[in-house]
C-alpha cells in the first residue's frame, strides 16, 4: 500500500526552466542568419526561375540594382525603371552610382565589385542590355542575375 | 529583522520566455533571408577601350541562339520550341572535337552566342542562359566525377585543396594555364526589330 501511495505523489509538472534558453537559441539563429532589409523596393519583382544557380561568397562585394515596373504606376508610369538604393536612376547615372558604391568599399576590394541585377521577369532585354553597357563602361563587369531555384516536379 | 534576512532574493523569471518570444517575432517579421543566388556572368570590357579587332570566327565554332521579341527561339537558324532540348545540343557542340565538320573544332574554340531582341523578356533570356550554364556545368561535373549541384558549390568556393583539385579536374588545365573547356558565352547587343 505504501508503495502505491508513493507513486501517486510523483510530480506531474514538466520543468519549463529551460524554455527561455530554447527560445533564445531560436532568436540567435534568426538574428545571425538574416539581414535587415536596407531599402524598400519600389518596383515589381517577380524573379525568374532557373536550375543552375551559383551562390556568391562575399556579401560585402555585392551591390544591388532592382529593375521592373514601378509599383506606383500612377506616379511613375508603366515603363520598367531602375532602382538603386532608395531612388530611381537613369541608365546614364549608373556609372556615377557604381563609382559611389566603390568609394564606400574597402580599397583592396573595389575591383571585385559584383552587381546583382534583380530583374522582374516581365522586363525587356533592351533596358537590361543598356544597363550592362553602362556597367562595362564603369568597369564593374561581374554580374549576377538573381533567380529563384526552380523546383522540379 | 531576522525574518527579512532569511528571504532569498529571487527574480521571477517566468516571463523571460515571453520576452524572448517577443524579440523572436520581431526579428522574424523585420528580416528577410538574404538571397544572393543566381546566374553569374562576366561582362566583356568597356567597348570604347577595345581596339577594333575584326576577328573572324569560323561558322562551325559558333553555336548561334537567337530569341525574337515574341520570345521565339532560333537555334542554328532553325526554330526550336522546347527550350530544354538546348542543353543536349550545346553539350554535343562543345564536345564535338572536330568529328562533325559542321560543329566545333575543339572546346577552346567553341563559342555559344546568345542574341536577343530589345523586346525579349528577361524570363526567356534567363531560361536560355540557364540551359547554356547547365550544359557546361554538366560537362564539368561529369569530368570531375561529382554531381551538378556539388560542382556549382565547388565553382563558388574552391579554397579547400581537395575542392580545388576537383575544380581543376573538371575544367582541365592546358600547358599554358588556360582551362581546357572554357565557358565561352557571348551575349550580343540586342537587335531593335521588335518593340
Amino acid at each position: 500500500m505504501s508503495k502505491f501511495k508513493k507513486k501517486a505523489d510523483a510530480k506531474q509538472e514538466i520543468p519549463t526552466s529551460a524554455l527561455p534558453d530554447i527560445i533564445f537559441m531560436l532568436l540567435f539563429f534568426f538574428m545571425v542568419t538574416t539581414v535587415l532589409r536596407e531599402s524598400s523596393i519600389n518596383v515589381k519583382q517577380v524573379i525568374p526561375e532557373a536550375r543552375e544557380l551559383t551562390k556568391l561568397q562575399k556579401k560585402s562585394l555585392v551591390k544591388h540594382l532592382y529593375i521592373g515596373e514601378p509599383k506606383k504606376t500612377e506616379i511613375w508610369g508603366k515603363e520598367p525603371k531602375i532602382q538603386a538604393n532608395d531612388a530611381f536612376i537613369d541608365t546614364k547615372d549608373i556609372i556615377l552610382w557604381v563609382s559611389r558604391e566603390k568609394a564606400k568599399m574597402k580599397e583592396h576590394e573595389r575591383e571585385q565589385i559584383t552587381i546583382d541585377l534583380k530583374v522582374d521577369e516581365e522586363a525587356k532585354r533592351g533596358l537590361i542590355s543598356d544597363v550592362e553597357l553602362q556597367l562595362r563602361k564603369a568597369n564593374a563587369r561581374k554580374l549576377l542575375y538573381t533567380t529563384r531555384q526552380r523546383v522540379e516536379i | 529583522m531576522p525574518k527579512r534576512a532569511r528571504q532569498t532574493p529571487e527574480i521571477n523569471s517566468s516571463s523571460m520566455a515571453d520576452i524572448a518570444f517577443l524579440l523572436l517575432i520581431f526579428f522574424l517579421v523585420t528580416t528577410t533571408i538574404a538571397n544572393d543566388k543566381g546566374l553569374f556572368l562576366l561582362l566583356p570590357p568597356d567597348p570604347d577601350q577595345l581596339e577594333d579587332l575584326d576577328i573572324k570566327i569560323p561558322e562551325r565554332n559558333l553555336f548561334k541562339i537567337q530569341i525574337n521579341s515574341a520570345d521565339r527561339l532560333l537555334v542554328e537558324n532553325e526554330p526550336l520550341t522546347d527550350t530544354d532540348e538546348l542543353k543536349g545540343m550545346i553539350r554535343e557542340f562543345v564536345l564535338n572535337n572536330g568529328r562533325d565538320p559542321e560543329s566545333s573544332d575543339n572546346p577552346q574554340k567553341a563559342i555559344v552566342s546568345l542574341k536577343t531582341d530589345r523586346g525579349t523578356t528577361q524570363k526567356k533570356f534567363i531560361e536560355v542562359l540557364d540551359q547554356i550554364k547547365g550544359a557546361y556545368h554538366d560537362i564539368y561535373a561529369g569530368r570531375a566525377g561529382v554531381s551538378n549541384k556539388k560542382w556549382r558549390e565547388l565553382a563558388a568556393d574552391h579554397t579547400d585543396p581537395e575542392d580545388d583539385r576537383l575544380y581543376e579536374m573538371g575544367r582541365g588545365v592546358l600547358p599554358d594555364g588556360k582551362p581546357e573547356i572554357p565557358m565561352n558565352i557571348s551575349i550580343a547587343e540586342p537587335t531593335k526589330i521588335g518593340g
